[in-house]
């Protein structure tokens, strides 16, 4: 057993007791990464020593006795569409290639206050659009239970970094399911939790009325210790809730008698992979024999939610990378006729194939003559969606769905067909469109051994239960406690 | 189709985008197959349905006008692909 297989939990408790110190913690999971990062390609920007040194001021506060924090001396990796004061924030584009934010994002200050160290910024799919990190300008991140598969995305670096213990914890962003389905392909816990729960500040956006930040762990408990840190109003962020502070950790009970968990049967049927049909079925027992009162309902509207999703997501995503213009900061082109050919050349050379079309995409929907038939019309979808959810939630008090229709593929497999590749998203998009939070949990493996997640979905601002219920899930199954061999 | 090249190419203008001959084929055909997709909406009986623009329920917030520190002017242009004088530098705006 090395240093770099414990939880969060664990480690922070041994640098507390002083069984290790943080150098310790760092040399070893810096070791891992020079094992493994090869072969996998999570990271973007490894923040070597800027960790050591933050580690060295960490353990001289410990030694003087003083609280560094429930992450004193935690090494943490985050996505890298979040800002970090004077590190590289590239969105994995070439039009931020060279960025570096002046400012940190609130959830990377709330981190550092926990005493979290930052080791590195993970790869992405260009701006956060994309299924399976494939479309990032800088590299490859392959699935470490496959090293010919994807990880899934757009948040891809942090779950394969998850997944090869190559950090303790890490950051990403979901709009669509940027975390749960990465986190359901490489087998770890990934929570997006309810619209306006987490700061956006400092988040680079994709599609502001979607995007939210969350926490991938190894466990369950990890990421409730990971939500108690970023959680919380700022006032920086206007679309940030007041609800006080929670502390989620009281979640993490395995009980779940009583509680109603409601199954879409119509939902989850055509299109889905036959082992991860299996898979959820499977967890439907689990969850029915520790307690759990199984009930059926109708979400009518859900399916017509991926569709609603890809306009108005890029509809925003039109108007929010407008702003890159190659003046104020980004990529700039060398040769230019006059200022409009400037803009033009800037954001034709800066941009890659999929932030192009979903550009063009969303200028589409609002254009002129198509506004009312696409954007206003899934905008009123997005009611509907919404109300079909409050109805469920008057029956049960969380839903159980797929994360993703199947299991990591191959490299290129899908991105010739862009729709094909939009459908793996069928299952997670709906949370993002009523702004609902969910939580994908390891729930078995396919005939290859490639890993199944399960989703649960709660109520806004429900994430008690939600944890609660993926926990005692964890707890009755053994598929968290299996590991990648690499 | 139902997006056709005219569309493609007008859509590109606007998003401030150059395409190759070869890029406008594949981004017809793409954007084509997306939208007819997201047509299954057009079969939903919307009458009536108030649009959601946002699932929270805030209008506008409002923090207190005082002023504030701001960012240094120099770490702000240390991003500028082009500075000059304490300024970014543009090209000729006005003929």
């Amino acid at each position: 057993m090395e240093l770099y297989n414990l939880t969060l939990r664990e480690i922070s408790e041994k640098i507390k007791n002083k069984e290790v110190s943080i150098k310790e913690v760092l040399d070893n999971v810096f070791q891992r990464i020079d094992d493994v990062e090869k072969k996998v390609d999570a990271y973007v920007t490894l923040t070597r020593d800027a960790a050591y040194k933050r580690a060295e001021e960490l353990q001289e506060r410990l030694d003087r006795g003083e609280d560094i924090g429930i992450l004193g001396g935690v090494p943490i990796a985050i996505k890298d569409n979040i800002c970090t004061n004077g590190v590289k924030t590239t969105c994995a584009s070439k039009m931020l290639e060279n960025f570096v934010p002046i400012y940190d994002a609130t959830v990377i200050k709330r981190l550092n206050d926990a005493g979290a160290i930052v080791i590195g910024k993970t790869n992405m799919d260009e701006f956060a659009m994309g299924s399976s990190t494939e479309s990032s300008y800088i590299k490859k991140t392959k699935n470490p239970w496959d090293l010919e598969k994807v990880p899934g995305g757009s948040s891809g670096g942090s779950a394969a970094a998850i997944s090869s213990d190559m950090a303790y914890a890490a950051l990403g962003s979901d709009t669509g399911g940027s975390i749960r389905q990465p986190a359901s392909y490489c087998s770890v816990v990934g929570l997006k939790p309810t619209y306006g729960l987490i700061s956006r500040f400092g988040l680079i956006a994709y599609a502001s009325s979607l995007d939210q930040i969350g926490p991938f762990g190894k466990n369950v408990e990890d990421v409730a210790l990971m939500l108690n840190v970023i959680a919380g109003h700022d006032e920086k962020d206007t679309t940030s809730a007041d609800i006080g502070k929670k502390d989620y950790t009281e979640s993490i009970v395995n009980d779940i008698k009583g509680l109603k968990i409601g199954v879409p049967h119509e939902f989850v049927n055509e299109g889905v992979h036959e082992d991860v049909k299996e898979a959820y079925y499977h967890a439907i027992e689990t969850l029915k024999s520790a307690g759990a009162e199984i009930i059926d309902i109708d979400l009518e509207y859900a399916k017509y939610s991926l569709a609603t999703y890809y306009i108005i997501a890029t509809a925003e995503a039109s108007s929010n990378l407008g702003r890159y213009d190659g003046i104020r900061y980004g990529y700039r082109t060398s040769e230019f006729d006059d200022l409009d050919d400037l803009y033009n050349k800037s954001r034709t050379e800066g941009f890659g194939t999929e932030v192009k079309r979903r550009i063009m995409l969303g200028t589409y929907v609002l254009s002129s003559g198509y506004y009312d038939a696409y954007y206003k019309r899934a905008q009123q979808v997005r009611t509907l969606i919404i109300d079909n959810f409050k109805k469920a939630f008057e029956q049960c008090d969380a839903i159980v769905i797929p994360t993703a229709p199947n299991t990591a593929f191959k490299f290129g497999a899908k991105t010739e067909n862009p729709l094909e590749m939009y459908l793996e998203d069928i299952y997670t998009v709906p949370v993002n469109i009523a702004g609902l939070p969910g939580i994908s949990v390891p729930g078995g493996f396919d005939k290859d051994h490639m890993p199944i997640g399960i989703q649960f979905i709660s109520k806004a601002f429900d994430e008690e239960k939600l944890l609660r219920i993926a926990y005692t899930f964890e707890q009755n199954t053994d598929y968290h406690k299996n590991k990648p061999n690499i | 189709m139902s997006v056709s090249k005219e569309d493609v190419k007008h859509i590109a203008k606007l998003s401030k985008l150059y395409l190759s001959e070869d890029e406008l084929e594949k981004y017809t055909k793409d954007l084509s197959s997306i939208v007819d997709f997201a047509n299954e909406l057009s079969s939903i009986h919307v009458d009536g349905v108030k649009p959601t623009a946002h699932i929270l329920d805030i209008k506008n917030v409002f923090r207190k006008d005082e002023r504030q520190k701001s960012y240094d002017r120099e770490e702000i242009l240390k991003n500028a692909p082009l500075k000059e004088a304490g300024c970014i530098n543009v090209p000729k705006v006005v003929e």
